[in-house]
């Protein structure tokens, strides 16, 4: 090892990040995918996966002509199964690639599908990222428009794994009114700028419930919130999904809001969010 | 586990409200709440001959936090970190932190079964852990994600004090109906099914909720309310499962 002084006026700084950046993996779009979108959120428990799977049904509601996937990447808590009906061991093409499992139209792939229900993953880092990659690069998407990717909770190997390994074409971050959840939803912000990934804007989450009974509304988890943070980090709340009961009845039974009852305001929310983001995504090349 | 610091905090409240010592250790790297909650965000660690001293959230200094937010330099910084890191400050929290006399150490981890899990249970190995206390939301998808806790438990030996099933049902403050929001019993039936004792349901409560967001003390502020009754109970059912043991 030599140390090297480098070039007159590169700083030191400089010099650190080139010789870091020689030792990642290169970034390789997945093969027939043209756009990346990944749902994340900082905090668990805000209602990720609900809106991974309302968004992507979303964006294929609001436009048939998009062929449109689902990658759950939760793979300690892999919600997608339950969420969308889905469930059995994925078939294996020639090629020896998975082959996604398909409800409502949409192509989903998950861990769930590839481990038994009770089973925990108790994985370290390097297990984590060879799933990931497999996940990433051993499925047989075929050509999809838009492939949504449901992230876990905080902003680790996961994380790394997926914006280092794929470009992303933007992040749409999740999060409950509350500071704490919003907190750490700026934790999940920050980390995708610091990954070149362009945040698309947040999801105000369970941001208002209606009493079925009465119509009061009630901020359970605080108000408003995710607007300020949006403001802050110079992005735009694409959506505000209100708390009701309809989302978590139909998501336990595996029929999400946007195909089982579309015409709720509920349903309508994840339609308009889902609009949102597909606007501020690039256009894509033919 | 589903959202455990709110618990966590509210069980070290009511510990600690019962004059016992207790220290709260965050092992949610990447997402620090509980100095939020305990209202101790801008505090910073200070070292001593013993090791790291813990920030106390009370004057009595009953309640010590230890968490990777009084380390960052500004508490809201991401932490993005793979494994092995992480793995090694947990170490250090269990091993270089002064505690002191402590009755009680709880340990708030973040959801899911890896590294910070792992590196919680080898390190605590030694020093003879009571068991681990799951907190779920009634909902299939929260409930599926703790069957898998349990079996981690068991697989690494950590006994299970039981279950608490959180956001169990929500009465409307103005005309008193309850709706079951994230649904009920999800967590009473995943402990029935899989024959772990079920500690208790706490109802979403917005002024819980409000109160930890300003880092307020819901006992002290709530003492009369369903919810605070509902934490006070499973308390006490998880004081009395550790002592079993002993």
């Amino acid at each position: 090892m030599f140390i090297s002084s480098g070039p007159a006026g590169q700083s030191a700084q400089e010099r650190q990040r080139q010789h870091m950046a020689r030792g990642l993996p290169k970034q390789k779009p997945i093969l027939g995918v043209k756009q990346v979108v990944v749902v994340a959120s900082g905090k668990g428990g805000v209602g990720k996966s609900t809106t991974a799977v309302n968004l992507a049904l979303g964006i294929a509601a609001n436009d048939s002509s998009k062929s449109v996937g689902l990658l759950d990447a939760d793979i300690y808590g892999p919600s997608i199964p339950k969420l969308m009906n889905l469930r059995g061991n994925p078939e294996l093409t020639d090629k020896n690639l998975m082959r996604p499992l398909v409800n409502y139209g949409v192509l989903c792939m998950s861990m769930g599908f590839l481990v038994e229900e009770t089973a925990p993953i108790v994985w370290r880092g390097l297990m984590v990222m060879s799933a990931i990659e497999r996940l990433l690069r051993q499925v047989e998407w075929g050509q999809l428009d838009y492939l949504v990717i449901d992230m876990p909770p905080g902003t680790g190997d996961v994380q790394l794994s997926i914006t280092q390994n794929i470009p992303i074409s933007g992040a749409v971050i999740v999060s409950t009114p509350q500071d704490i959840a919003l907190l750490d939803a700026r934790r999940g912000a920050e980390m995708f700028r610091k990954v070149n990934v362009p945040v698309l804007g947040l999801v105000q989450n369970m941001s208002v419930f209606h009493c079925p009974n009465c119509n009061h509304k009630t901020h359970i988890f605080g108000e408003d919130g995710a607007t300020e943070l949006a403001n802050s980090l110079g992005v735009e709340v694409l959506g505000d999904i209100p708390l009701h009961i309809n989302i978590r009845e139909m998501s336990d039974k595996g029929q999400p809001v946007v195909v089982s009852k579309p015409d709720s305001p509920e349903a309508k929310a994840y339609l308009k969010v889902a609009a949102q983001v597909v606007k501020r995504l690039p256009a894509p090349s033919a | 586990m589903v959202s455990p610091g709110e618990q966590e905090v509210k069980i070290t409240g009511t510990a600690a409200w019962r004059l016992r010592k207790v220290g709260i250790l965050d092992v949610d790297l990447c997402g620090p709440s509980i100095p939020h909650m305990l209202n101790v965000r801008s505090k910073h660690v200070h070292q001593c001959d013993a090791g790291w001293v813990p920030v106390y959230a009370n004057p009595e200094q009953t309640i010590a936090v230890m968490s990777i937010g009084f380390l960052l330099e500004n508490p809201d910084d991401a932490v993005v970190w793979r494994g092995p890191k992480k793995t090694a400050l947990i170490k250090q929290f269990v091993s270089d932190v002064a505690w002191g006399e402590l009755d009680y150490l709880i340990v708030d981890t973040p959801p899911g079964t890896s590294d910070e899990h792992l590196a919680v249970v080898e390190s605590l190995r030694g020093h003879g852990v009571e068991g681990a206390v799951l907190v779920t939301t009634p909902q299939a998808v929260s409930t599926g994600d703790v069957r898998r806790e349990i079996t981690f438990c068991k697989k690494t030996g950590l006994r299970i004090l039981g279950i608490v099933e959180n956001m169990s049902g929500f009465a409307c403050p103005h005309c008193s109906e309850c709706t079951n929001i994230f649904s009920k019993g999800g967590g009473e039936e995943l402990a029935k099914q899989t024959g772990v004792p079920f500690l208790g349901c706490v109802p979403l409560d917005p002024q819980l909720s409000s109160s930890l967001e300003e880092g307020g003390d819901f006992i002290q502020a709530f003492p009369l309310s369903a919810t605070f009754s509902a934490i006070n109970k499973i308390a006490q059912k998880v004081m009395s499962g550790a002592a079993v043991r002993r």
